[in-house]
């Protein structure tokens, strides 16, 4: 008899137990994946459609990995659409100045630093300029995407005409034949204003994701077919429809949502952040224009950031480049999910454009060139303010 | 392969339904009970069904089961899952040469796997040969693996996705056991077709030993002419328990092709340790198993693929209630629990010196009502810790599983 209330007791233990323990979704704000809302039943089948082969293709040797490459899937370096870790750091090479890459015979703009079995991966020409670039995060690019030409040229300011210290150029690059022009795109001697990647070269997304397949993973596409290693035009390895969902998927990827803005450190935070000429680059908030994905049209949103080029000194200056940037100049990182940034690179942070900053701290110590003085500011900060600067921008 | 497989499949089902007209013919090979029993016994010790004095005997297992599981709040909701049937044909051609084969249905007919087809001679207690496809005697849960036999719905992750669980092979190679008074003592020696490229190229994305079985050709050649050896030496000591050491290794890349050199020698090779024992006055049963895998990954290739691996688990089942119940005989009452680990890829990266996780950690409280040995219904609760490459916070999921499974 005893033993048969016993093992009620534990039966009903483990009922209750079990309803209990149920793990809870994390909350919305501390996720940085999710589509952005108001997407149309379509849309957000292929959303999920996107999402499956960012995050679950695997490519191997047998589906067209390689045979040079720098990771095995796009989630290897874009964890849970945050940004991404040292191990999957590019390495790009070969161009000092608007005039292109000099290097492309030897395997630039990308070293491809691993190679399946049986090959051989890529190595650095001998005295080569190089950027070590860390994976972006993916979150509210949509948005960006959707910033007119015009909005972006408005916030640059090539000769410092207010003389504040801070300029702002834009990135002309000549745009591959497979994209397509923005609504009302503003080009300059044959050239169209770029926004995506560290040194803003890439004209969208299409661009990026292609570009990613073929020399991050050796994939070819209908849209990049030449080889990575044989530098021949190959079948395609990943189909146009994937492609285009993928594009999709990172086009309604959700933009981070600030956490605890009612807290008055953080408030008081901001206001230092504002005062201290921060916010000149990483402007707070910017607005969409028409867009074919009716949820990111005439938008409001927050992404810290002016999608410009800055000369941020010679401690960044890697003598490369892409595009009509310099070689000390880089584009203004969206601050929009930095405090999330540690729950995708394994528990700590690796900021600026190669990770070499390894807490806020560091990385706004590292800010030179136009960013000089804000710098200076900052080391002018009580602790106090300085706490509050930072969580801040852990709030973001 | 599959047409084969059915025709093979619907003339043991005639042939059961033939013999069960008159199931006075029928009887129940009985189970061994005197000798002590070891893991690699239990390819043989099953309830078969023999019917009337003919050589052949059958029996197979079924497993089903229902779960609710939720990963980070979000849930597919309910699924009903067949996960396998298996039959067995078992011949006696002659008092010292034996047949058995098993033939496996997992997930309906979505796999069907010839999981043994060995014919064993025996010349000596200690020296018997055994040819055919067979089971590679890695740890003690891949010879040992039968549903009815365990209260858990899930095949412990160690032994299905770190070692290759139900892993088989066509090769040849000898057993035999050595009785004492006091001990058995046993060993196993083969060489089989082996491993291949899917270990460091698969949709894992990550060193995983188990995609090894994806490939269709390995009952028909060597994917690279290299034998794959598997060693296991067990001893069960009457009060003490059984205790197992094995080994199974071998190359697993294509390394030369058309007489050209494409690659050095790559080797996998997995060692593992198995015990288990029952707690006389409580009855308690302890089974455990540990396994390393070393892997000699390419430097030059992703550091996604590591090169070193471990895990295991350990499963407690405490009987509560053993008598008559609800017309059963032989009825028990069971609470158990399972605690697991598997670390994918062990050591630290090259560019931080930090730790690589791609680990999973789970704890599965259970219990189970037996009609008897032979049929059990178990009712599953897991907690899981998965943790990607980079150690960001842990994916937590919990399911609820309950299930069946019998021998027939």
């Amino acid at each position: 008899m005893k033993t048969r209330i016993i093992t009620l007791c534990i039966l009903i233990i483990i009922v209750i137990g079990c309803r209990k323990i149920m793990p809870k979704s994390p909350k919305e704000e501390e996720l940085l994946d999710g589509p952005i809302e108001g997407l149309t039943a379509q849309q957000t089948a292929q959303f999920l459609k996107g999402d499956v082969a960012f995050n679950d293709d695997v490519f191997t040797p047998q589906n067209g990995l390689g045979p040079l490459f720098v990771a095995t899937s796009c989630g290897s370096c874009h964890a849970g659409d945050g940004k991404g870790h040292p191990f999957t750091t590019l390495t790009r090479f070969g161009q000092i100045d608007s005039t292109g890459n000099q290097y492309l015979n030897s395997g630039a703009p990308q070293l491809q630093n691993h190679a399946i079995p049986g090959y051989q991966p890529e190595a650095l020409p001998v005295g080569v300029g190089f950027s070590k670039i860390l994976p972006p995060a993916n979150t509210g690019l949509g948005f960006l995407d959707a910033v007119t030409d015009a909005d972006i040229l408005a916030m640059a300011d090539p000769n410092d005409a207010d003389g504040d210290g801070v300029s702002g150029v834009c990135n002309w690059v000549t745009v591959p034949s497979y994209c397509q022009h923005r609504a009302n795109y503003i080009s300059q001697g044959g050239r169209y204003i770029a926004r995506f990647g560290k040194k803003g070269a890439a004209y969208d997304l299409l661009q990026q994701t292609a570009n990613a397949y073929n020399q991050d993973m050796g994939v070819n596409s209908a849209f990049e077919p030449y080889d990575t290693y044989t530098k021949l035009e190959v079948d395609p390895e990943v189909s146009n429809v994937t492609v285009h969902d993928v594009v999709f998927y990172l086009k309604t990827l959700k933009a981070p949502k600030q956490r605890n803005q009612n807290d008055a450190e953080v408030q008081s935070g901001k206001q230092i952040f504002i005062a201290l000429g921060c916010e000149k680059c990483h402007k707070s908030e910017l607005k969409t224009g028409t867009s074919d994905i009716s949820a990111l049209s005439n938008k409001t949103f927050y992404p810290y950031t002016d999608m410009l080029l800055h000369d941020m000194g010679s401690a960044l200056d890697d003598n490369y480049t892409e595009g009509s940037a310099k070689t000390y100049e880089w584009k203004t990182p969206p601050l929009w999910g930095l405090g999330l940034a540690k729950n995708s690179q394994g528990g700590s942070y690796f900021l600026m454009h190669d990770g070499r900053a390894t807490s806020i701290e560091a990385a706004i110590l590292l800010h030179g060139g136009e960013s000089q003085q804000s710098n200076n500011n900052y080391q002018n900060l009580s602790v106090s303010d300085k706490q509050k600067l930072i969580k801040f921008l852990e709030s973001l | 392969m599959q047409n084969k497989l059915f025709t093979l499949t619907f003339l043991i089902l005639i042939n059961t339904i033939v013999a069960q007209n008159d199931s006075t013919k029928i009887k129940r090979v009985p189970i061994d009970t005197i000798k002590p029993q070891l893991n690699m016994d239990a390819v043989y010790n099953r309830p078969f069904l023999q019917y009337g004095k003919t050589p052949v005997a059958l029996g197979g297992y079924v497993e089903a089961n229902t779960q609710y599981a939720v990963t980070d709040g979000v849930t597919e909701g309910f699924s009903f899952q067949m996960r396998r049937m298996t039959l067995f044909v078992a011949s006696t051609i002659s008092k010292k040469i034996k047949f058995l084969s098993e033939i496996e249905f997992e997930d309906g007919t979505k796999e069907i796997n010839i999981e043994f087809a060995a014919l064993d001679i025996q010349f000596h207690p200690l020296f018997n040969f055994r040819g055919g496809v067979i089971m590679n005697p890695i740890g003690a849960f891949n010879q040992n693996h039968d549903g009815p036999k365990w209260e858990f719905v899930d095949r412990p992750i160690s032994a299905t996705q770190l070692l290759p669980a139900t892993f088989s092979n066509v090769g040849f190679g000898l057993y035999g056991k050595l009785y004492k008074p006091k001990f058995v003592w046993a060993y196993e020696l083969y060489l089989t077709n082996g491993f291949n490229d899917n270990i460091i190229g698969n949709k894992q994305n990550k060193t995983f030993i188990p995609a090894t079985k994806l490939d269709p050709n390995r009952f028909e050649e060597s994917y690279n002419g290299e034998p794959l050896t598997s060693v296991k030496t067990s001893i069960r000591y009457k009060r003490l328990g059984e205790i197992g050491l094995s080994y199974m290794g071998g190359v697993f890349n294509k390394f030369e092709d058309d007489g050209l050199t494409l690659d050095k020698k790559r080797r996998a090779d997995i060692f593992a340790i198995d015990f288990n024992t029952t707690i006389p006055k409580i009855k308690t049963v302890i089974t455990t198993e540990w396994a390393w895998t070393f892997v000699d990954v390419p430097d030059t290739y992703t550091q996604q693929y590591g090169n070193k691996q471990q895990g295991g688990f350990i499963d407690i089942v405490q009987p509560i209630i053993k008598k008559k119940m609800f017309g059963f005989e032989k009825a028990s009452f069971n609470a158990a629990v399972r605690l697991e680990y598997v670390d994918w890829n062990m050591g630290t990266f090259k560019e931080t010196g930090g730790n690589i996780s791609d680990d999973v950690f789970s704890i599965v409280p259970a219990i189970s009502f037996r009609t008897s040995q032979q049929t059990v219904l178990r009712l599953n609760y897991r907690y899981q810790w998965q943790k990607d490459i980079l150690g960001n916070p842990a994916a937590k999921t919990a399911a609820i599983q309950f299930g069946i499974s019998s021998y027939f």
